[in-house]
């Protein structure tokens, strides 16, 4: 079973006058279908305003559609009565740590989750120190995340997600304020998470060389899923990316560079390793 | 012409249990006209240090030289130092407030005593600077894109015709087109003006791509200060203390270590293509 599917989804944001009339209607989305299995790394990519951030929270009932439906672990987000049950298997973190940490300490923050799901309370502190351990932030565990780095505190708003279990954690730009230590910390993290607990990460960025190792990436634009691939599939079509605002890697542009000024070297070079190794090739 | 920093330090909460030593002995001097760019990890002292640049913050000790006279003497003209050093901070489109984009960037000449004939001429200017279309100006500035909110935030500074325009982080959060437009439109209105330009980033290939010079901060230090060129030739160095290399110059270092003979002290894409071509070329 898809641990997130959308059928035809569609949301639409009233405009309101001052006296709260509906003024008009924006359409955020408009009509996606997306499926998502369990354990995959899927990156959602789109410009400003492409309904990236409203798709994302659909995925945890912060939002229901307007029309389709979405299904988290085959629960329907419409659902009240799923409600919970929806948002303990997709977790969310956002853009700035420093909005999503109320704790004073490390620990007590990231034990703010599993308490309001009615955990046990030696069960919740297995379940923080499991966590911080994970996103490698254990040894911080009494320290005032205010003393923290942006990458640091980062990591303990995923331990924060981590501790309520979810099958599925959806990262909503987490690495926009983040400096290059911060960006690569998170990263790794999630990788981490991936592989050792098979968590499901869907990731929303700018970056594109965040997203290079994704099984699956998704486009938006207006609202709809404009293209649909693999990494490879994707950042082979850069003039079209061009036309969504998007980017392909720096690597990726390089390669593109090298080959318009007539070096033979493969379509759809992504990392560095398969540049370096092309080159020598020509070497 | 120039901003001097002698011998700065600062301290926030001095004498309290969060007392914090943000920036330690710090001497720099960005002469009239640079395009500087100023890196480091979070809570290297980058948003302390800018903020020193127009008197918002006080130094705990040292001298600031704006073109030659120390702003913390007595009498120093600080009203008129804020207009001529004009900071666009973080996300500055929170700062948007009036009812049309226009009024908006009108507010900052407004304030400097202007007629509202000049505040307007001075406004439009600046909303053609930073490429905003016509269609907006009417509009609530709450009814704009990110990146046009942005923009308009940027018009708002410009408007008070800064000599120097510092901006810290101008494209967080802003998709890959936006970021171009709003460096590419700031490294134009360089070059067309005299204007110098202070550019925080985290993203060391935009801070490549536009600057004549790179000041990297570490625990309220100046850690190097040189071209980026030289600067990112210590990338293991730059590693340690939370920051990197674009990622060409890695391409390079890598290429270099299996055989081919490029010179890895490169910082952009058309750099390393150049030095890749030469490479290829030498040895056949």
């Amino acid at each position: 079973m898809d641990i997130i599917k959308t059928e035809h989804l569609v949301y639409e944001y009233e405009k309101r006058d001052e006296e709260g009339n509906v003024i008009g209607v924006s359409r955020a989305i408009d009509g996606v279908d997306v499926d998502v299995t369990p354990g995959q790394f899927v990156a959602v990519l789109g410009h400003n305003g492409s309904g990236k951030s409203t798709f994302a929270k659909h995925l945890n009932a912060i939002l229901v559609p307007t029309e389709g439906t979405v299904w988290v672990d085959g629960k329907n987000t419409r659902d009240p009565g799923e409600l919970l049950p929806v948002r303990q298997t997709a977790g969310m973190v956002f853009q700035n740590p420093d909005n999503q940490i109320i704790g004073t300490v490390v620990e007590e923050d990231v034990g703010f989750g599993p308490e309001n799901l009615g955990v046990p309370t030696e069960d919740i502190w297995k379940r923080v120190e499991e966590s911080l351990k994970a996103v490698g932030m254990l040894e911080y565990r009494h320290h005032s995340p205010n003393k923290l780095s942006g990458g640091q505190k980062q990591r303990v708003a995923i331990a924060g997600v981590v501790a309520m279990e979810p099958k599925c954690i959806v990262l909503d730009e987490p690495t926009a304020m983040l400096d290059p230590s911060g960006r690569k910390e998170v990263l790794r993290t999630l990788k981490k998470l991936r592989e050792k607990k098979k968590v499901t990460v869907i990731l929303i960025t700018h970056y594109m060389e965040e997203v290079i190792d994704a099984d699956k990436i998704y486009v938006m634009d207006h609202g709809h899923v404009v293209m649909e691939g693999t990494p490879r599939e994707i950042f082979s079509q850069v003039d079209t990316l061009k036309k969504y605002r998007l980017d392909v890697p720096q690597v990726t542009i390089l390669a593109d560079e090298l080959k318009k000024r007539g070096l033979e070297i493969p379509d759809g070079i992504l990392r560095k390793e398969e540049l370096v190794e092309a080159l020598c090739r020509l070497n | 012409m120039s901003i001097k920093l002698d011998h700065i330090n600062y301290v926030y909460s001095e004498g309290t249990a969060y007392e914090k030593h943000a920036l330690k002995d710090v001497c720099l001097e960005i002469p009239h006209g640079e395009f500087v760019g100023i890196i480091g990890h979070t809570g290297s002292g980058k948003s302390t240090l800018i903020q020193h640049l127009n008197g918002l913050l006080k130094a705990s000790s040292g001298a600031l030289y704006y073109n030659g006279r120390n702003i913390y003497e007595e009498g120093y003209p600080m009203k008129e130092l804020r207009t001529q050093v004009g900071l666009v901070f973080q996300y500055p489109e929170y700062q948007l407030f009036e009812v049309d984009v226009l009024t908006d960037v009108c507010f900052g000449p407004k304030n400097q005593g202007l007629s509202p004939e000049e505040c307007k001429e001075r406004a439009l200017e600046a909303l053609k600077l930073v490429g905003l279309k016509e269609k907006y100006y009417q509009v609530s500035p709450f009814e704009l894109s990110g990146g046009q909110k942005r923009r308009a935030a940027i018009a708002g500074v410009l408007a008070m015709r800064p000599k120097v325009l510092v901006l810290d982080e101008p494209t967080a959060g802003l998709d890959p087109k936006g970021r171009d437009d709003i460096l590419d439109q700031i490294a134009y209105l360089h070059k067309v003006s005299d204007m110098t330009v202070i550019l925080v980033s985290h993203s060391m290939e935009d801070i490549a791509k536009y600057a004549d010079r790179i000041i990297v901060m570490d625990h309220g230090q100046v850690k190097y200060n040189d071209t980026p060129r030289a600067v990112f030739a210590h990338y293991l160095e730059l590693e340690k203390i939370g920051l990197a290399a674009p990622q060409v110059t890695y391409i390079m270092h890598d290429l270099r270590e299996h055989g081919l003979a490029v010179d890895p002290r490169v910082t952009t894409v058309k750099e390393a293509a150049d030095e890749i071509m030469r490479a290829l070329e030498k040895r056949k």
